[in-house]
């Protein structure tokens, strides 16, 4: 007996210091180069970092020599691999980075992205996941810049994790790009200098749903809410809501539902609404429970008796295909998905997610090509801009702010938050018939609102823009 | 004792020194692990009246939330004053809901604190206006008694503060187990019925202990949120509090050192195995476990204890033979 | 107005009679295996999550051979019954019975060990993509109901309640191997004495609460979008209505669903903020007044 558990315990202090062991390596010694103690990317080993199982190598290619060039541009990308949020969000991200860096690294993408990797030098992206919740993010984020030393991070689906993580970024002086969370908090509490995030908050798109179900319905009277308990449902019902009543005062409030999020069953909920015979119903649902709120609610007749908004509706739209009601007021955060411009680095990268993962990506996949598209575009600026020479941190930072760039969404601009936060246009529509040659849904009645008319000027606060009226809004 | 003296010593060289060597992100799960280490300490103290708190998490976010609200809403930053808070704020809470906790014993216990825990999370959720919702509220770098350290310096300093605030809560609770109270703890687990016709209050002893789990969560949540400078409802969520419940047993019970480096190594263990197995991580954890209930019941520490033992073992036929 | 109170109220209670229903489902196993084998078994949510995709998996088969629509209820059930039959013993046999007569904590740790281990294999199977086996969901049409439309499929979770609670029982006061379950649930140790074969008795039950909770994940995967973590929300609700109930008492567990199921949509349909409180709110008051449960199943005190 003695023996066996001395042999166990053995074992697990074997396991247990294996595990310990590469945190005893010395600190990072700061960077060689360091023009200003300000440098986004800290020590680019000419050595190669001992890679773990996860990162994807880059292959070694042939790179047009910019003087100064680490051998690999080290990306930490976070995004949830775990828990609920995998599905929906997580993995199609993570499946758009990967087939995405792989192009960009073989130089297949088309112009303006056409040059490889970044600047010539490949991509190596690391994978992490980012469950655990904002406290395990910050020491995950610590742990990429500090032990696995990457260069930049781009990362965070959930807002909480990405309010936690910025203020660390800063602290650390790395480059940080939120890329799908959806608070307006971010940039409109405080400035930051080494934070950008490439898409547009969750607000514009509850701003645009009111003037787009306002512009099919001007007669409106009543509208309903059913939104998940927790801050991007509330806030983007609060959103909604004074919209709308700020756009036509006499709106009435029907009912405001908040399940929990993940529930899962909403047939109370749904016999509350069906009760009440709101005109229109606002939901901001997304993942599995907007697909369960959409299976259970179909039968029932709710998208026939109301207009229903789904403001993430994108998501579930190659999932349920024929099956996907009628009638349904589908946003995209954006112009995403189903609803992403026309243009040709749109079809290539539909191309290549389609050819590897069959299904069409959905908007936190083009929010993630936002990400890595605009770190390449500002580097490469920030190359040129050095004379061809392999930038500083400063230099990256200054060519990123205020950027213009391509992406499969259109033109992204960094426009408020003195050049850190982007604005984006809102596209919505309503889902027609089912296509079988195409596999698709055809949306009907889609109309864009341009990004002037539906973010608030640089400065502003969201909720007090709403609340004045929106000043200085530019609309069709 | 002198033996034990000598080794409080080392550990305490051994702690400081390790703040000050170690690269900042290991540092900041040190500090983490020693702060969580406190929680993990209550689930112990309960433990040796029997009882499993899976409700720890309600002390945890009330003590991070207090620092929080103490920043935003009082300009409060400074770091003793949040301790205190933080502590206070646990202690507040313990006391409103040790009363009725007190009358509960084994799986009623453990379910009514997990209850008790949800409800205070669904009120951070629900309660967005004020408490940030799940996107929680941000927490500005302390100061300390007027002095703000500089950014570079600031995580060695947190981590001192930790290790102070968590060493002197060690120390009470090592005081606490050795004294009568703490004894009736472990009376009441073998026979609460004798306790009481001992002419003791069953009762009494479970409300203070109640209480001192509760401020001592409440700082363990203060130091955390200090060190991380965000606080969100998760920590209040059940899986949080099942967490410390597993480092509880990671640990060990023999010792109130025996949660910290419980503590300590779970955080290196989950750090490491998020990066090596970033989509199975549950599962390694899983057998982890598995192999800690099957063959290691006595946690972590029953290896400290079979090297202690062998060492006395040694040392005294040493002497025999001397 | 006075009829639009009555229908009001036949709403509340109809949505409360469904919610209860599927909670019934959920609990039945969890209260059943507590009382026999005196596990609270944290991985009861992942045997739910597994009869979750197991019956996605078998309509998704199932429509993919264009077979007989309704049939497909008989794909969800057998979905469950493999689930519960293969998963049940496996885990009974592989992990319980080494931890039987353990301390609690020990219990409770290498169930969540097993949760973990699940959750994670679970995603090794079935991956991380959604299934959608909304299809049965549909079948049956609505149903007027109060004036509002119900989908038939609430009708028939509510049937499927009813017949699990009247098989369990049955089974339990019926039959003669029922009857000695319910004997080591009041006196384990007389039933012993007496002779009760009590490591085939444990199997059985276990296997048999594992059934219900495949049943139960089997039924509600028609109504959702099977995706990971689903067993994490459900452990938490089938805990909270067996504790209201009494732990090991499925009268209990029936009629803490019943209480949980109407409070909670009273409170949607009347005050929506505090939905999320309900189930702690009836778990708390109820604790406050009979500290062991509704139907506490009595424990001898040591003396």
């Amino acid at each position: 007996m003695n023996a066996k558990r001395w042999l166990w315990s053995g074992l697990i202090l074997a396991l247990l210091i294996g595990a310990c062991v590469p945190a005893a390596t010395p600190t990072p010694t700061p960077s060689p180069v360091p023009p200003t103690p300000t440098t986004v990317a800290p020590a680019p080993s000419p050595t190669p970092a001992p890679a773990g199982p996860t990162p994807t190598a880059a292959p070694p290619t042939p790179t047009p020599a910019v003087p100064g060039a680490p051998a690999a541009l080290k990306i930490g990308i976070v995004t949830f691999l775990s828990g609920p949020a995998a599905s929906p969000f997580g993995v199609p991200a993570r499946n758009a980075a990967e087939v995405l860096i792989e192009n960009l690294n073989a130089g297949k993408a088309p112009a303006p992205y056409d040059q490889k990797g970044i600047g010539g030098v490949p991509i190596q992206a690391i994978y992490v996941d980012e469950a655990g919740g904002a406290e395990k993010q910050v020491a995950e984020f610590r742990r990429l810049v500090l032990e696995e030393k990457v260069d930049l991070v781009i990362g965070y689906i959930s807002s909480a994790d990405c309010l936690a993580v910025a203020p660390v970024a800063e602290e650390l002086k790395t480059l940080t790009v939120l890329f799908d969370c959806g608070t307006n908090q971010i940039f409109e509490e405080r400035d930051y200098r080494y934070v950008f995030r490439t898409h547009a908050h969750q607000v514009i798109e509850n701003v645009g749903a009111a003037r787009y179900i306002l512009r099919m319905k001007p007669n409106l009277r009543s509208i309903a809410g059913i939104n998940q308990n927790y801050a991007w449902g509330q806030d983007s019902w609060a959103a909604f809501r004074d919209s709308v009543r700020k756009l036509k005062p006499d709106v009435q409030v029907a009912g405001e539902h908040f399940p929990k999020l993940f529930a899962g069953e909403y047939s109370a909920e749904l016999s509350a609404l069906l009760a009440a015979r709101p005109e229109v119903v606002h939901s901001s649902f997304w993942g599995g429970d907007l697909e369960a709120f959409v299976i259970q609610a179909s039968p029932r007749g709710l998208f026939q008796q109301s207009l229903v908004v789904l403001t993430t509706g994108d998501t579930i739209l190659p999932r349920l295909g024929r099956d996907m009601p009628k009638g349904v007021v589908i946003a995209a955060r954006g112009p995403h998905g189903v609803l992403a411009p026309k243009t040709p680095l749109n079809d290539w990268f539909v191309k290549i997610y389609k050819d590897r993962y069959v299904v069409r990506p959905v908007y936190p996949s083009y929010h993630i090509a936002q990400a890595i598209l605009g770190v390449k575009a500002a580097y490469e600026k920030a190359i040129a801009a050095n004379g061809g020479k392999w930038p500083t941190g400063d230099q990256v930072i200054a060519a990123f702010e205020h950027l213009e760039f391509e992406t499969p969404s259109g033109t992204i601009r960094m426009a408020l938050g003195k050049g850190h936060q982007a604005v984006e246009p809102v596209v919505l529509g309503i889902t027609g018939d089912f296509d079988p040659a195409t596999g698709e849904v055809k949306l009907t009645d889609v109309m864009e609102f341009p990004a002037e008319c539906v973010n608030p000027p640089d400065g502003m606060k969201t909720p007090d823009w709403i609340a004045q009226g929106f000043p200085g809004a530019k609309c069709p | 004792m002198n033996l034990h003296r000598l080794g409080g010593l080392i550990l305490i060289a051994l702690f400081v020194g390790l703040g000050l060597l170690l690269p900042g992100w290991s540092r900041f799960l040190l500090t983490l692990a020693l702060a969580r280490g406190l929680l993990v300490l209550g689930v112990v103290l309960l433990m040796q009246a029997g009882l499993v708190s899976f409700g720890q998490g309600l002390f945890f976010a009330a003590g991070a939330y207090a620092v929080g609200f103490a920043m935003r809403d009082l300009g409060i930053r400074d770091a003793f004053l949040g301790a205190i808070l933080g502590a206070g704020a646990g202690l507040g809470i313990a006391a409103l809901v040790g009363p009725l906790l007190a009358r509960y014993r084994g799986i009623f216990f453990a379910m009514l604190t997990l209850a008790f825990s949800m409800i205070f999370y669904g009120i951070l959720v629900k309660a967005y206006r004020i408490t940030g919702g799940t996107d929680g509220l941000r927490i500005a770098p302390p100061t300390f008694l007027g002095w703000s350290p500089p950014e570079a310096q600031l995580g060695s300093v947190l981590y001192l503060f930790t290790l102070v605030g968590v060493g002197a809560m060690v120390f009470l609770i090592f005081r606490y187990l050795r004294s009568p109270l703490g004894y009736t703890m472990r009376a009441i687990r073998d026979n609460e019925v004798r306790v009481e016709y001992l002419g003791l209050s069953v009762s009494r002893a479970l409300y203070l202990a109640v209480l001192l789990v509760g401020a001592m969560g409440g700082l363990g949540g203060a130091l955390s949120a200090m060190s991380v400078g965000h606080v969100d409802p998760n920590l209040a969520y059940w899986t949080t509090s099942g967490e410390f419940v597993f480092v509880a047993l990671l640990g060990g019970t023999g010792s109130v050192f025996a949660p910290l480096a419980g503590s300590i190594v779970f955080e290196f263990l989950r750090t490491y195995t998020y990066k090596y197995f970033p989509y199975t991580w549950q599962m390694g954890l899983g057998l982890i476990m598995l192999v800690i209930v099957g063959f290691a019941p006595g946690g972590l520490w029953t290896l400290y204890e079979l090297i202690a033992r062998r060492m006395s073992g040694w040392s005294w036929s040493w002497k025999r033979g001397a | 107005m006075e009829r639009r109170g009555m229908e009001q109220l036949a709403i509340i209670l109809i949505d409360g009679l469904v919610y209860a229903s599927w909670l019934f489902l959920i609990s039945a196993g969890l209260t059943l295996i507590y009382g026999v084998l005196r596990i609270l078994n944290l991985a009861h949510g992942s045997l739910y999550a597994m009869g979750a995709y197991a019956a996605a998996s078998a309509v998704l088969f199932y429509f993919d051979r264009g077979l007989w629509p309704p049939g497909s209820y008989v794909a969800l059930l057998g979905a469950a019954l493999i689930i519960g039959i293969v998963a049940g013993p496996l885990i009974e046999r592989g992990l319980l019975r080494w931890i039987y007569g353990r301390d609690p904590v020990y219990q409770l740790l290498a169930t969540y060990a097993l949760f973990l281990i699940l959750e994670d294999g679970m995603k090794l199977v079935w991956g991380v993509n959604p299934y959608y086996a909304y299809k049965p969901y549909g079948l049956l049409g609505t149903v007027q109901l109060a004036g509002i439309p119900y989908p038939g499929y609430s009708l028939l979770l509510i049937g499927v309640a009813l017949l699990a609670s009247g098989g369990l029982y049955l089974f339990l006061h019926r039959t003669r191997v029922g009857r000695l379950v319910v004997a080591i649930i009041h006196d384990p140790e007389i039933s012993v004495a007496l002779g009760a074969n009590v490591p085939r008795l444990f199997l059985l039950t276990f296997t048999l609460g594992a059934i219900l909770a495949a049943l139960g994940g089997a039924f509600t995967a028609p109504m959702i979008s099977v995706v990971p973590g689903l067993s994490v929300e459900v452990i938490v609700l089938a805990f909270a209505v067996v504790v209201i109930g009494g732990l090991g008492s499925l009268e209990g567990s029936a009629i803490g669903a019943l209480l949980v199921g109407v409070v909670r949509s009273l409170m949607v349909h009347r005050i929506p903020e505090l939905e999320l409180f309900a189930i702690y709110l009836v778990m708390a008051l109820v604790l406050l007044f009979r500290p062991q449960g509704l139907f506490a199943i009595e424990e001898v005190r040591r003396v």
